[in-house]
């Protein structure tokens, strides 16, 4: 099985140096990506999934430091490239969605110059890559491309700078793209119809895709499979349909009700899980969301859950998943 | 761009005809009295009527401005009251002189600031990057007339590598030359440091910048980024100081002028001032603000260039 991953990242943990202390944003993070998958990632804001990515692409702040763990991509370690070599793979085999799109594009060149440039590879004349880039765009749904190359990306909304950076990383017809939350800019009609657009492109180009989104309707609609992060670790994953229709994790459930597309009634104040996100500087021991979870049980406080399967295609990192609370020694052990 | 460029140049004229005017007050209010600097205080009180009617000293000021501004646009400043030349001719005589200083001492000293820049940005807290900032910070701390005066004992007196005194055989170009290398060594050195310091800081801002990690995550050549991407944003605030600093460099140049006895502005404003010749004194100031102006409105323009955001605005 392994060997058929795009990507496959085993136990990785980043961690920021900051004035307090190493800010520890990922801790022992795995999550593989099959070829032609559609992969989901969801969590609270601060959960680490920008830094994940950014991991995998090796761009990460200068702050940060990998302490641990694989980044295999078709089974060879991201971690030991050379850097020569990571940027022989950057924008070709893995290109990226970054996650705002008002930053995204240099501000003094124009979008069809920026196109043309992230082609430069290519041995084709400027009329041909131009030409390319006209069709990408047109594919994303921006209409009279021709023109739009010749302007600035000041001159575009949001919405349109965010389908922009889709269709750049698209243009090479990568193996995986990576979705930093490509649809938050977005109004909800705009959203679907991007959503389709990725499912067909991604169909045609036979990429897989790292998606990332707070979303959780936008995840059920387009992935395969779902990532839940909590606090810089993986708690539950799984296929879309198992994560969401039996969560297993408590964090899962929870933000599965204050998913607004769950709530029937018109209502201001959106719900939220009550609590915050554990200091990542001094992680407390134990399960990392025992203070937030309502269904806590006295191990939570002084044993971590490790990682269980529920199914084949499911498994999630929660006490509460052992039938038998005083079995769990035993398979800690065993794990 | 064409419209930016009509809106900034009526800018620029509305701001020379308020600095022009606040000017012609200024020199008023300096004490002496410039009949009396010409005529001597023994003059007879109909030869000083005679000649304070003939510059029209006795109308209300807006009206002496507003003649001055009149005469101006004629390419009329006056009469020099000593050599009875006409003043635009002397001050047109003296402006290639200094804009030649200025301009290659800007000249040589943005493009070693930029690269140091550049390079400080590029390899940030290296071994290169700290001997750079230092340097640039003794660079920054040395005054021009220190750095003239001792970069003339040195090269010139000692080591008789460059000329102490003048600007060249006129139509000699490369005499011309070599008479700039130590006045224009003078005044550019603190801005190789200043720019250097300016452009690292914006690169440094700027290669942290979303649009550049974008660019790296397509893999494109970090020289590529650094020059094409990120320098040409990270340039634009030391065009707008180096066109500002126009007026430093003015400044640095009326004393290196006199330090290394070459014609221009700066020698031509020292001199009429200790001769109270008013005339020439307006004139070349006068041009020192043209100068000025037109070196901020370049400045801005330029970014215009550089920037699409700039040019739309409003
Ligand atoms: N350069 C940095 N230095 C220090 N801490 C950082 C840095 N970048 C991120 N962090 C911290 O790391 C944690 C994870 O951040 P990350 O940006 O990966 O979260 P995220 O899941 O992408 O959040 P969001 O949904 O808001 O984008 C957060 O606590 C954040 O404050
Ligand atoms: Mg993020």
């Amino acid at each position: 099985m392994p060997d058929t991953n795009v990507l496959d990242v085993k136990n990785l943990s980043v961690s920021y140096s900051t004035p307090r202390g190493d800010l520890k944003a990922l801790r022992n993070v795995s999550m593989a990506i099959g070829q032609k998958k559609i992969v989901g990632i969801v969590g609270e804001s601060g959960c680490g999934k920008s830094t994940l990515i950014s991991a995998i692409i090796r761009l990460m702040a200068n702050n940060a430091t990998v302490h641990s763990g694989e980044i295999l991509f078709h089974n060879s370690n991201l971690l030991d490239f050379k850097e020569r070599e990571m940027r022989a793979l950057r924008g070709i085999d893995i290109s990226m969605v970054f996650q705002d799109p008002m930053q995204t594009h240099n501000p003094v060149l124009t979008i069809g110059q920026q196109m043309i440039d992230i082609q430069y590879r290519d041995k084709l004349s400027k009329s041909k890559k131009r030409q390319r880039a006209a069709e990408m765009l047109s594919l994303v749904g921006i209409p009279d491309a021709q023109a739009r190359l010749n302007q600035y990306p000041y001159e575009f909304s949001g919405g349109m700078r965010q389908r922009i950076a889709i269709a750049m990383a698209l243009m090479a017809k990568p193996d995986l793209l990576i979705a930093d939350e490509p649809t938050t800019a977005l109004d909800a009609t705009l959203e679907v119809q991007i959503i389709k657009r990725l499912e067909e492109l991604q169909e045609e180009i036979g990429c897989s895709i790292l998606f990332i989104s707070h979303h959780l309707g936008v995840i059920a609609e387009l992935c395969d499979e779902v990532v839940v992060m909590y606090a810089g670790e993986v708690v539950e994953q799984g296929s879309v349909r198992d994560v969401f229709h039996s969560p297993a994790h408590p964090y899962t459930a929870a933000l599965l009700k204050c998913d607004p597309g769950h709530i029937k009634e018109k209502t201001r104040n959106l719900p939220t899980i009550p609590g915050e996100i554990p200091d990542l500087v001094d992680v407390p021991a134990g399960c990392i969301f025992q203070d937030r979870c309502s269904r806590k049980v006295p191990q939570c406080q002084v044993k971590r859950p490790l990682f269980e399967a529920v199914n084949e295609q499911h498994s999630v990192a929660c006490h509460l998943n052992n039938k038998n609370a005083d079995d769990s020694d035993h398979k800690e052990a065993r794990g | 761009m064409l419209s930016y460029i009509l809106r900034r140049t009526g800018l620029a004229l509305v701001i020379t005809v308020l600095a022009v005017s606040l000017l012609f007050v200024i020199i008023h209010m300096i004490p002496g009295d410039p009949v009396s600097t010409m005529l001597g205080p023994k003059a007879s009180p109909e030869l000083r009527a005679a000649l304070e009617e003939r510059m029209g000293l006795n109308e209300p000021l807006l009206i002496q401005i507003g003649l001055f501004f009149a005469n101006m646009l004629r390419g009329d400043l006056g009469i020099d009251v000593f050599s009875n030349r006409q003043v635009t001719d002397i001050v047109l005589g003296q402006v290639p002189y200094t804009l030649t200083l200025i301009l290659t001492s800007i000249g040589w000293s943005a493009i070693i600031g930029i690269a140091l820049g550049c390079y400080s940005a590029a390899n940030r807290n290296s071994f290169g990057d700290r001997l750079t900032g230092v340097l640039s910070v003794s660079m920054i701390a040395v005054p021009a007339f220190v750095v003239s005066l001792y970069s003339l004992l040195f090269f010139a007196v000692t080591l008789k590598w460059f000329p102490a005194i003048g600007a060249g055989e006129p139509g000699d170009f490369g005499d011309q030359l070599w008479h700039l290398v130590l006045p224009s060594l003078a005044i550019g050195l603190s801005w190789v440091g200043y720019i250097a310091r300016l452009v690292r800081a914006s690169m440094l801002e700027i290669m942290g910048e979303g649009h550049v990690r974008t660019a790296r995550a397509f893999g494109l050549p970090e020289r590529w980024i650094t020059y094409r991407y990120a320098l040409r944003l990270a340039i634009l605030p030391t065009v707008t100081v180096i066109g500002v600093g126009m007026g430093f460099l003015l400044s640095a140049a009326v004393f290196t002028e006199i330090v290394f006895s070459r014609p221009g502005l700066g020698k031509l404003v020292i001199d009429s001032i200790t001769t109270r010749n008013y005339p020439v004194v307006m004139g070349s100031v006068l041009f020192s603000t043209l100068i000025f102006v037109a070196s901020t409105t370049l400045a801005d323009i330029i970014n215009a260039l550089l920037d699409p955001r700039l040019r739309s605005a409003r």
